[in-house]
């Protein structure tokens, strides 16, 4: 799973949401997305305007929609796997195009559909306009213990020394004619993994040292302190704020 | 650990290590019973061949590597989880590879990490980062990433962190691996200029004869020798025993009458200070 | 495996919600033994490894596709608590850069991608460990039926919070057909590169392997070009009896908090009786489906047919799927302790132990409890 490197995922920019502190920003997205799930999945003008509102956030970040709809593919697993879902479901059935589908399984493929692409799109938006160290800053303030914080910076920082040692093994098998191609090929991926993973410990296990030899003892030191304000917090629970006030509306009208 | 037995030696030892034992945890035995001393001021070359044990050793210094048996005492502190915080800021290790030692997004962060991680922040701590950068000759990199600085200014922002830090003692891991002769040079210079004790950790003789007064020779995980860097190194039969060799066409005495020749003095502390 | 937001309903994402944060609570105090400082960027390794992993899909028959979920890999290297909190690690940071599996699913997704798989792959590894005879092929053995097994068990939960909480009504024996069909596929893939990797991390660096943590041979001291033996330098202080039932009291807290939770909050949950009927009286489960009546056993179970309130055979569901936790987690549990009983105690720092325990065999390091991980 997950498309390919970290960084990519960043998109340089210094568009309002960019500015905003990342603890603001994880907030928002988070409660933007709570709101979206507990939306009753009859009210379908609904879902169209929390798109909307995300549009609307992604123009302001300066984010282009095809960048923005390309990351979308993540999410093509869930869709093939909401498409099954009219087939297979039971219940009462109904003619589709001379298909038999199932009329809760539509209900239900539209729930995860709609659901599902706006929560994706809302982290999409949050990994464009947030670089990977702000976002650890921004948990690490939101009051994640310590230690998950921890575990999580190193895991991006060995997440460069593994990708980047995989991308070498695989080009040295490559280069020798390998192909993963099926249940054969399974024995040579494994002995990868098994190497890679001491390849990326003892390199990573050089950087701790040295940073504990700095004196770090568990947390990164605060070197930039950054502090959001009254009007940053507002501006970034604007789009929750107005989420859930579709959804109430959502509530009440169907 | 008894506060009693640390307060022995006198105050002017930068570094103490008393049979210092270590087996790692694979089973693998490094350090069989090391003894050194080091007073202040003086720089030291701990010379030895791949494998004897040098870099486990380093790591006993700031207790990242915990003895199996002895004692390690800096600055008349034992090294143990009580005064952790203190002597990691005594001890400052510059390690082999810039690239380890250098994993924040700028020259600046990275050189104020050690300070803010021992709580240092504002303008105190700006001071104190441009003052290590200063020392080093890197003062207008700091807002460059690290990893577009070419490998000799890696080494020199490597030392500046660790120079921020304002150490006791710094400890150097093979300083001159991977350096062009110009930047071997500049930084041989800086750490001339530097007022610590040094001990630096190498197998590249003429380096260690350069820029040190006294060298211990660390083999099979035990001190073999300790003396004056020039006399060790005119000792053939000393050298080849350990597995250390001298450059092709390099000869230890005919250096002794050049820049080093007062330095080659025993007790090395007079020396550095009459160098300054 | 990973569930996207609006898959599963409210009231069961914010029950799993609650037993997922239960669990990393349980996992942070209970880590504190298992990580010093020189473990710690291990944790993060893993946790970047798994990241990495998961990325390498594995061919499964019929054109589909299955990635590791690695919780057993987690548990062997870094043990069970710190493993718990690396695959949440990833879980999270999979859903807010990647946006992969929901966020408001996160609950659902650290249940069961990090605690089941963890707990399932640490309990099994553990017991062969102490059955097979001590070496290296044992404990890649070991970590190979572990992993093996977690991935289908990991399959088995999600099919049991599908059946309390999905929001649409497939019936579950195709639900469970499906996902543990697979994923016993995924489990063999699973199960080659968790004992491969192991092994391979085994052969060059045993100290990595939390599994493994064993002995240490005595220290030499070199005088006079001789060596003998060093002095023994005072034993690290033995785990205190307090602190062994501050843990029980915890642990037994933990898994009344999750049972209460879980029974109350699927109670409420099963807002939607239509699916909940259909799984009573879906003819799947009672005939044919041979080959997965294991798998199917505590299924049928939850469809309790005499029982025809909706929610109280939900609520009862989610009990029951504690309970069995609760069992297995305390044989676990129960043998840990008496083993610890009689073996004499060192549960010093791993990094200061090395050394330190020079004649006795070390037992495995602080040899944690069983963690009450739970499936709601």
């Amino acid at each position: 799973m997950g498309a390919g490197h970290a960084h990519r995922l960043y998109r340089q920019g210094h568009s309002p949401v960019h500015a905003l502190p990342p603890h603001t920003k994880l907030t928002a997205v988070f409660c933007f997305v709570v709101v979206v799930v507990s939306t009753p999945r009859e009210a379908m003008w609904a879902f169209a305007a929390y798109a909307l509102l995300l549009a609307s956030v992604a123009y302001a970040a300066h984010v282009p929609p095809l960048f923005w709809l390309k990351r979308l593919l993540i999410e093509v697993p869930f869709v093939a796997f909401a498409l099954l879902l009219p087939f297979v479901a039971e219940g009462e059935r109904t003619e589709v195009l001379g298909m038999s589908l199932s009329v809760h399984g539509l209900w239900g493929a539209w729930n995860v559909l709609a659901k599902g692409t706006l929560g994706v799109a809302a982290s999409v938006l949050l990994a464009a306009t947030t670089d990977l160290r702000e976002l650890l800053l921004g948990l690490q303030r939101l009051k994640l213990p310590p230690l998950l914080v921890q575990i999580a910076s190193f895991m991006i920082r060995y997440g460069d020394v593994v990708t980047d040692e995989m991308r070498r093994m695989k080009i040295a098998r490559e280069s020798r004619g390998f192909e993963a191609r099926g249940v054969r090929q399974w024995g040579v991926l494994a002995k990868s993994a098994g190497a890679l993973f001491i390849r990326s410990y003892e390199r990573g296990e050089r950087v701790h040292l040295a940073m504990v030899s700095r004196g770090y003892a568990g947390s990164m030191p605060v070197i930039d302190e950054a502090t959001a304000t009254r009007a940053q917090w507002t501006y970034a629970l604007t789009l929750p704020l107005t989420a859930l006030a579709v959804c109430l509306l959502g509530w009440t009208l169907s | 650990m008894d506060p009693v037995v640390t307060a022995a030696p006198p105050a002017s030892a930068s570094l103490e290590v008393t049979g210092l034992a270590y087996a790692y945890p694979d089973g693998h035995q490094a350090l069989f019973g090391v003894d050194l001393r080091i007073d202040r001021g003086e720089r030291v070359a701990l010379l030895g061949p791949n494998g004897a044990g040098k870099t486990t050793l380093v790591l006993h210094l700031n207790g990242i590597l915990t003895a199996g048996a002895g004692t390690v005492t800096v600055a008349g502190l034992p090294v143990g989880k009580r005064h952790m915080a203190e002597i990691r800021r005594k001890v400052g290790i510059v390690f082999q590879d810039p690239d380890d030692q250098l994993f924040m997004p700028t020259v600046r962060e990275d050189v104020a990490f050690g300070p803010a991680a021992a709580g240092m922040r504002g303008p105190e701590l700006e001071a104190r980062v441009r003052k290590a950068l200063g020392q080093v000759g890197m003062a207008e990199y700091a807002d460059r990433p690290p990893h577009h600085l070419s490998f000799g200014q890696r080494r020199r922002v490597a030392v500046a962190t660790v120079l921020a830090m304002e150490p006791e003692i710094l400890v150097l891991d093979e300083p001159s691996s991977n350096l062009d002769p110009a930047s071997r040079r500049e930084l041989a210079d800086i750490l001339r200029s530097l007022d610590v004790t040094v001990l630096m950790v190498t197998h590249d003789l003429p380096y260690a004869l350069e820029l040190c007064p006294r060298a211990l020779v660390l083999s099979e995980g035990v001190i073999a020798a300790d003396g004056p860097t020039g006399e060790l190194l005119a000792d053939e039969d000393l050298m080849a025993s350990h597995r250390l060799e001298l450059p092709f066409g390099f000869d230890p005495k005919s250096v002794r009458g050049g820049e080093v020749v007062e330095s080659s003095v025993a007790g090395g502390c007079c020396a550095v200070h009459g160098e300054r | 495996m990973h569930v996207p937001d609006g898959f599963i309903n409210a009231p069961v994402s914010v029950a799993a919600g609650a037993v997922a944060v239960g669990a990393v609570a349980v996992s942070l105090r209970g880590a504190r033994r298992e990580l010093d400082e020189r473990t710690a960027p291990l944790a993060g390794l893993v946790a970047a490894f798994i990241f990495a992993v998961q990325m390498l899909n594995f061919p499964v028959a019929a054109g589909t596709s299955g990635h590791l979920l690695g919780g057993a890999l987690a548990a062997i290297l870094v043990g069970p608590y710190t493993a718990v909190l690396c695959v949440s690690v990833v879980l999270l940071m999979q859903g807010l850069l990647f946006a992969d599996g929901g966020l408001t699913a996160l609950g659902v997704n650290i249940t069961v991608m990090a605690c089941v798989t963890t707990v399932v792959a640490y309990a099994i590894f553990r017991g062969l460990a102490k059955v097979l005879p001590a070496g290296r092929r044992s404990v890649t053995a070991a970590a190979f039926t572990a992993a093996l097994v977690s991935v289908p068990a990991a399959a088995a939960a999600f099919t049991l919070i599908y059946a309390i909480g999905g929001t649409t009504d497939v019936s579950l024996g195709k639900v469970a057909t499906a996902m543990i069909g697979v994923h016993v596929l995924i489990g063999i893939g699973e199960a080659a590169i968790t004992a491969l990797t192991v092994g391979a991390v085994i052969a060059v660096r045993p100290d990595l392997v939390h599994g493994a943590r064993g002995l240490t041979a005595p220290l030499k001291l070199r005088v006079g070009g001789e060596l003998i033996d060093a002095p023994a330098a005072p034993a690290a202080a033995p785990a205190s009896a307090a602190s062994a039932t501050s843990h029980r009291k915890l642990w037994a807290a933990g898994l009344v908090t999750s049972l209460v939770l879980a029974g109350f909050v699927s109670f409420y949950a099963s807002t939607n009786p239509d699916g909940l009927e259909k799984v009573a009286h879906d003819k799947g489960f009672d005939k044919g489906e041979k080959e997965h009546d294991a798998a199917d056993s505590p299924l049928a179970d939850y469809g309790v047919k005499d029982i025809t309130n909706t929610r109280l055979s939900g609520g009862l569901a989610g009990i029951i799927g504690v309970g069995v936790t609760v069992v297995a987690g305390s044989a676990v549990f129960w043998a840990v302790r008496r083993r610890r009983a009689t073996d004499g105690t060192d549960t010093g720092p791993a990094s200061t132990g090395a050394g330190v325990t020079a004649t006795a065999p070390a037992t495995p390091a602080a040899t944690p409890a069983a963690k009450p991980a739970e499936n709601a």
